[in-house]
């Protein structure tokens, strides 16, 4: 327990109540502050308890007080931060070090109270961010460029980080709603799947607006899922999900069985988190089913904590979602109401809660690890494996990390049973799929189809590409371009990787003759160099230097030749030797480009 | 009279293959501990005898078998059958470029150790074109007169950082901040250190790799061209200040403390000092001036 020594900055009078407001709001009961100042006093049940253990265990509040703290003030002066410290016990080091690994919190006084993030990435990109972008800069308001907010579908978008009031995304965005929305306009979503009335199994509530209430959502078959897996035991709940062959839906496939067993078997207590930090350009598919079904999203984790015996869920959902961030605190507070959360959920003899946490912008909180880190209040830096997660998970206790498209694939199962939900799709790749179609498409949004479902099927279902179709990029930035002439492959695990590419997250960005593929593909790069954590020295020079090595393709003109040869070194050291699969994966999209002759062809 | 119950530990033995090679280890150790027990020369750069692996450099990395990716040997346990390779086209590799990337972002040349290995992995720094290539260029800061910190030599290894915290002092007065490219080892809002929680133990300058932190004697030397490492003495001599007991060696030139550091392996010390042992040498040579 080190001793935290603060520099002599000291908080305002707002800074200091707005540290006290979150303390209390995210910790109630445990603590109460002495009016004169930050000290802390304890009742004596605490102290008898440990109470100086119990500070220093606080330190998971560091990222939802900065938070709030941010959302008050409009940033985080060293005043605030000395109370921050102080009042979580966090040496003054760490919360900088901390805050300052998150794109959304500033040091220094804005120019304006809001913040606009224009997202200037791959779809918005081709449909004009960069002008609206420009548009707002000149306008003199508080203007960041910002990587992918996964509103693709609906590009381009702009997240409007307000102070005092509650944020917003604006989609479609031009200049004058961007202005109505510092004005105070909130943004109703529609859900971009016109799929609409077909035999839809994960979407099929998202375009009935009252499933975002409790009501509704027990009224269209909600809970069903619920009510079967508690007639079973909660190991016969995992074998289902075994059987079902369902595997991980966030880009990296595992099959959930194995995680859902392996956790089950270690001692208690357990986790069960959902990684919601949906941040791989492109992707949009996990806003879709949390704005528009929040609930499956709670039922599926009610049977995922009922079958590892895991009693604390969590969910962490990317800072730049709150219409989805609102819709799942409305419902899980409903569903708590209900007595579906909590001590005794719906009578069924077994504890379960959701705590729900905000990322504040860090692509790379989306790796399990890392995210685990952020939860805990350290910088969000993977840690290296083994262990795992299943054995040394969130605060060092076995934990279950599963993405929300996979989760929700769990009621499916319960309705259908194991072999029932694995009879859909292929037999290596069971069950449906969403795919994200976005940028040159004539009906971008998210389309569900069975496995095996062609390339050129999920494309027609979007009404087909707009102009002439140059390539596709799969997976997003972590993923490939790929070539029309893989239009007839099918979509499943094992196909995909035979043909040299991954189904990742589920992106399918259609590119036609008019995208300027240097720019885009210095895009990619740019947005790797800039989400690394730069923990381990592949990644973190590596995405550097392959940024480098384009912009000497492009602007000085270098010899393909001789830039391949050093990008395929930086590729394969970051394949080799990173830490993580930020690394793993940042440099497929380039060497596909240049492969497909893309950029750096010789005309 | 009372007994001590001194518990023995009993460590079980572990096989593995280094090259092709049987070697017995203990349970609980590294497949670097492996490989040097092998004879293996291991470059590494995050990893110190006395600091917990952040395995953050990448360096050490070798070939395990049944492992997609190389993994870093300075932290990956032994177990029992385990095939490691280090001779291998892709460990060089690796090692060449992460070597690569240290000389490239950062000024490595007062690393003798990075110097050498990157002669011994061939890595061809010419290849890089300095206009584009971006580097570490921070100003160095310096802020009191025992130790300055010259960040553009930092390869952000996270030594300092445990030694500081966990590993030794318990200060936490730095920290990693930023991110990516642009993470820099910070004080709390990179304030200098004398406002910051820093106790001057310089811990963190005992074992900094590439000399970022180094004392200020040392640093003025330097920067006068009069810093002569093949002309000093060594003196290892016992802390007057209290009665721990620290060995601390002593760096002379000119008959002039310059340095002042423990011997990593010492029993009461692992290379860790406080103020006064570091940095409290001057009544030494307190001689009346002529």
């Amino acid at each position: 327990m080190p001793e935290i020594a603060v520099t002599a900055a000291t908080p305002t009078e707002a800074e200091r109540s707005a540290v006290a407001d979150s303390v209390v709001l995210q910790d109630p009961g445990q603590i109460s502050f002495d009016a004169a100042g930050p000290a802390l006093t304890f009742d004596g049940d605490r102290i008898a308890r440990g109470g100086q253990e119990r500070i220093f265990n606080r330190r998971h509040l560091l990222l939802p007080v900065l938070h709030d703290v941010r959302d008050a003030i409009g940033w985080l002066s060293e005043g605030a931060m000395n109370e921050i410290a102080t009042t979580l016990q966090v040496p003054p080091a760490e919360v900088y070090g901390v805050a300052s690994f998150y794109e959304l919190f500033t040091f220094e006084a804005p120019t304006a109270p809001d913040a606009l993030h224009v997202c200037d990435d791959t779809a918005c990109r081709i449909q004009g961010a960069n002008e609206l972008k420009g548009e707002l800069a000149a306008g003199g308001h508080n203007v960041h460029g910002s990587p992918c907010l996964g509103l693709c579908e609906q590009a381009p978008a702009v997240f409007v980080q307000r102070t005092g009031e509650a944020h917003v995304s604006v989609r479609s965005a031009t200049k004058d709603s961007v202005l109505a929305a510092l004005d105070g306009a909130m943004t109703t979503p529609v859900a971009p799947v016109p799929q609409a009335g077909e035999d839809l199994t994960l979407l099929r509530r998202v375009h009935n607006a009252a499933a975002v209430d409790y009501d509704g959502y027990v009224a269209t078959g909600g809970y069903e899922a619920l009510a079967k897996a508690v007639s079973m035991s909660p190991a016969e709940v995992v074998t289902h999900v075994g059987n079902a062959g369902l595997t991980g839906r966030g880009g990296a496939a595992f099959p959930t069985g194995f995680k859902w067993s392996a956790v089950a078997a270690e001692p208690g207590p357990r986790h069960l988190v959902v990684n919601a930090d949906e941040s791989e350009p492109g992707t949009f598919k996990d806003r879709v089913l949390m704005e528009h079904d929040p609930y499956s999203l709670i039922e599926a984790m009610t049977i995922g904590g009922y079958a590892m015996g895991a009693e604390q869920g969590w969910i962490y959902i990317r800072g730049e979602y709150p219409e989805a961030t609102r819709s799942l605190q409305s419902a899980i507070a409903e569903a708590r109401s209900m007595g579906m959360l909590g001590d005794d959920v719906g009578g069924h003899n077994f504890r379960f809660d959701i705590e729900l946490r905000l990322g504040a912008g860090a692509y790379i909180c989306g790796e399990e690890t890392a995210l685990l880190n952020s939860i805990e209040g350290y910088r969000g830096e993977p840690r290296n494996k083994p262990p795992f997660p299943t054995t040394n998970g969130l605060f060092g206790q076995p934990t279950a990390i599963n993405n929300v498209e996979t989760m929700v694939n769990v009621n499916q199962i319960m309705l259908l049973g194991g072999e029932g939900y694995a009879a859909i799709g292929t037999e290596k790749s069971t069950g449906t799929k969403l795919f994200c179609l976005s940028g040159h498409v004539a009906r971008p949004g998210v389309y569900e189809v069975d496995y095996g479902a062609t390339l050129r099927d999920v494309i027609a279902l979007a009404g087909g590409p707009v102009g002439s179709l140059t390539s596709i990029l799969m997976g997003g930035a972590a993923g490939s371009f790929i070539g029309t002439d893989m239009l007839d492959v099918p979509l499943t695990i094992e196909d995909s990787r035979e043909h040299g590419f991954s189904l990742g997250s589920g992106v399918v960005m259609l590119l036609n003759d008019t995208v300027d593929y240097h720019d885009f593909v210095a895009r990619i790069a740019q947005f790797f160099r800039e989400e690394s954590c730069g923990q381990c020295v592949p990644c973190r020079v590596g995405t550097v230097r392959q940024g480098e090595s384009l912009l000497r393709i492009r602007e000085k003109g270098a010899p393909i030749e001789q830039e391949r040869r050093m990008l395929d070194d930086f590729a394969l050291v970051m394949k080799d030797a990173s830490i993580c699969g930020l690394g793993h994966t940042a440099s497929g999209a380039i060497l596909s480009a240049i492969d497909l002759g893309l950029i750096g062809g010789r005309s | 009279m009372t007994f001590v119950d001194i518990p023995v530990e009993i460590r079980t033995k572990v096989s593995i293959s280094v090259d092709g090679e049987a070697v017995d280890v203990f349970e609980g150790d590294t497949i670097l501990d492996a490989c040097t027990k092998a004879g293996k020369i291991t470059p590494v750069v995050c990893y110190g005898p006395t600091v917990t692996p952040v395995n953050a450099c990448r360096v050490c990395v070798v070939e395990l078998e049944g492992s997609r990716t190389l993994v870093p040997s300075c932290s990956r346990p032994v177990e029992e059958g385990m095939v490691v390779k280090t001779d291998t086209e892709r460990v060089g590799h690796s090692r060449k470029m992460v070597l690569e990337f240290l000389a490239t972002s950062s000024d490595v040349t007062q690393s003798n150790d990075i110097m050498g290995w990157l002669g011994d992995y061939g890595a061809d720094l010419d290849r890089y074109d300095p206009e584009t290539t971006e580097r570490m260029t921070d100003e160095v800061k310096i802020e009191d007169d025992l130790y300055i910190r010259a960040y553009d030599r930092c390869v952000l290894c996270y030594k300092c950082v445990e030694a500081c915290g966990e590993d030794a002092q318990w200060t936490f007065a730095i920290a990693m901040s930023g991110r990516g490219f642009n993470n820099r080892i910070s004080t709390e809002f990179d304030v200098a250190l004398p406002d910051s929680a820093c106790v001057y133990c310089g811990n963190c300058v005992a074992v900094c790799p590439t000399n970022a932190l180094q004392f200020k004697t040392e640093f003025d030397l330097r920067k006068m061209g009069d810093w002569r490492p093949e002309d000093q003495t060594v003196t290892r001599t016992v802390c007057s200040y209290c009665g721990v007991g620290c060995n601390l060696d002593l760096h002379v030139q000119d008959n002039q403390i310059v340095k002042v550091d423990s011997p990593m392996d010492h029993s009461i010390t692992s290379g860790n000092l406080c103020v006064k042992g570091r940095f409290g040498y001057q009544y030494v040579q307190n001689r009346p001036t002529k």
